[in-house]
């Protein structure tokens, strides 16, 4: 009996705190008022999403993404009339999206693919990447292609798209190849590095960021078939049109002006830090024409072109 | 809070298994790990908490250095020295599967734990014991599987229990290093059916499972082996 009444208060106990913090949620949909509240906004960035979000070491952040979420605080301080501090939260490709969702950060400016399942949670800015992917090898490997991975083993990172697409390719094209997850993109890298696996399969950008951060750039390459296109774009919460229209009309702006593509040659054709080499990734064709009709379409409009 | 619970029976887009098909192999994955590594860590914890207790210097001095170069480092550490830095250092080890250097990064980290443990059930019982054993003509090993050992056994078995259920839920770690078991499946099955909270408490209702059932199946060896009257054996 005092087992029943013990655990019926911890239910109830339960239920009184899950309330509360719906509660919490709902007073803090808009994320201009919360900002404007606390005179801060918090930027979710990741640890080594080169050249799109990465630490530069001692808590510091930058990137192509990272700029451009510079831009759009830019704009939300001046529509709530004051100067907001930034506060950057780092994320990983797990949590991302429940840390968005909760308020622990207010915009996301790492690498996250906007597609159908993730748009059900969370919103989308206009896309300013579009990533391909491909795999990593080492330079002396010979693997040029997909085909040529059957019985090797191949690297990707958990949580990520990327699982998703080496499942469906690997079952199109009846390759049989062992997969190996690392925790993050530094890890997976490392599984390629330390010869565990024989390639990694991930975003082209974020490859070619390892791969400019590595000890030996020359001795990686990235090659393969383009194994699915990505739209990737910064994030926010659902639900919150204030916060949609600030983010697009900054966006909008910067890609009128030149500025967005002035912003494209810093970090992906020129020499960036912490090695001061240059990831060396010219601009595609649908992200030029992105920049003429920007949209934010998700990942599965781009699939069935 | 609207549940979904039907994703579970999805196809995860190889076009035969369904995320439950994932799951339950990933709860098996879990209880490999764990219980591949309690093999490892009950047998060298056991002998290396014995010779912590041994009169030669030299053997409790190594035993007592394994204990502390297992325990002073954090278990996620461990695991990467073992998969990452390891085999840089001995190249054939390049070839050994990720399970079982989780298996003995997992068993190695336990075994101190559990030595720990062997060391002060020992040390629980009265000198007059190993003195009696050896008065009675036993040698030292005799000494202790005939006299000590059976008794420290019974006395540490409920902190035993704890390492033992310990062990499931340490082996989450294994997910660092590529093995697809329960927290793996957790995070990639959360990202890919953006379902997080019916994933979470899924795999939550499996680690509270499997620990259960290490708990109430060592509670049962714990009653049938008590000694009447003894520390312990109630009456």
């Amino acid at each position: 009996m005092k087992l029943i009444s013990a655990f019926a208060a911890v239910i109830t106990l339960g239920a009184t705190l899950s309330a509360a913090l719906t509660g919490t949620a709902i007073a803090q949909t808009t994320t201009l008022k919360k900002a404007q509240d606390s005179g801060e906004i918090i930027m979710g960035v990741r640890e080594s999403s080169s050249p799109l979000s990465f630490t530069t070491g001692n808590n510091q952040f930058a990137g192509y993404h990272v700029d451009l979420c510079l831009a759009i605080i830019d704009k939300i301080s001046q529509t709530v009339g004051k100067k907001l501090n930034v506060k950057y939260t780092p994320v990983t490709s797990q949590n991302r999206i429940p840390l968005t969702q909760n308020g622990t950060v207010d915009l996301e400016c790492g690498s996250t693919t906007n597609n159908a399942t993730r748009q059900k949670d969370v919103s989308f800015g206009l896309t300013t990447y579009m990533t391909e992917v491909r795999m990593a090898v080492k330079a002396s490997s010979g693997i040029t292609s997909i085909a040529q991975l059957n019985g090797k083993t191949v690297a990707t990172t958990t949580g990520t798209t990327s699982v998703q697409t080496l499942r469906k390719h690997q079952r199109a094209a009846k390759a049989n190849f062992k997969e190996l997850f690392g925790k993050d993109h530094a890890d997976s890298f490392l599984l390629v590095e330390s010869g565990r696996a024989d390639a990694f399969v991930m975003d082209d950008n974020i490859l070619a960021g390892l791969i400019a951060n590595a000890k030996n750039p020359k001795d990686y390459k990235i090659v393969g078939e383009v194994l699915s296109v990505e739209p990737i774009a910064v994030m926010f919460r659902k639900d919150d049109p204030g916060m949609k229209r600030v983010v697009d009309i900054t966006i909008r702006e910067m890609m009128e002006s030149g500025a967005l593509t002035k912003l494209y040659t810093k970090w992906f054709l020129s020499p960036i830090p912490p090695k001061n080499t240059s990831v060396n990734l010219p601009m595609g064709a649908t992200l030029k024409g992105l920049i003429k009709d920007p949209n934010d379409k998700p990942m599965e409009a781009y699939a069935t072109k | 809070m609207n549940w979904e619970w039907q994703f579970f029976l999805r196809d995860i887009g190889d076009g035969e298994t369904t995320y439950l098909d994932w799951m339950i192999s990933a709860w098996g994955w879990t209880l490999a790990v764990a219980g591949c590594a309690w093999v490892v860590a009950l047998l060298f914890g056991s002998i290396i908490g014995t010779l912590r207790t041994v009169p030669n210097r030299w053997l409790a001095g190594a035993a007592n250095a394994w204990v502390e170069l297992f325990r002073n480092i954090p278990l996620l550490v461990q695991i990467f020295l073992w998969y990452f830095v390891v085999p840089t250092l001995v190249p054939p080890l390049q070839q050994v599967p990720s399970f079982i250097m989780v298996v003995l990064g997992l068993g190695f980290f336990t075994s101190a734990r559990v030595a720990e443990q062997v060391r002060a059930g020992i040390q629980s019982l009265s000198r007059g014991q190993r003195n009696a054993g050896l008065a009675l003509g036993l040698t030292l090993p005799q000494t202790y599987r005939f006299v000590l050992l059976p008794m420290a056994f019974r006395i540490v078995l409920p902190p035993l229990t704890s390492e033992a259920m310990n062990i499931i839920k340490n082996s989450s770690v294994a997910f660092a290093v590529s093995i697809s078991e329960l927290t793996m499946f957790a995070m990639q099955a959360q990202e890919e059916t953006s379902r997080g909270i019916e994933v979470y408490l899924a795999v939550t209702s499996l680690y509270i499972v499997s620990t259960m059932v290490v708990n109430r199946a060592l509670a049962y060896v714990e009653t049938r082996v008590r000694v009447p009257g003894y520390v312990g054996g109630g009456k």
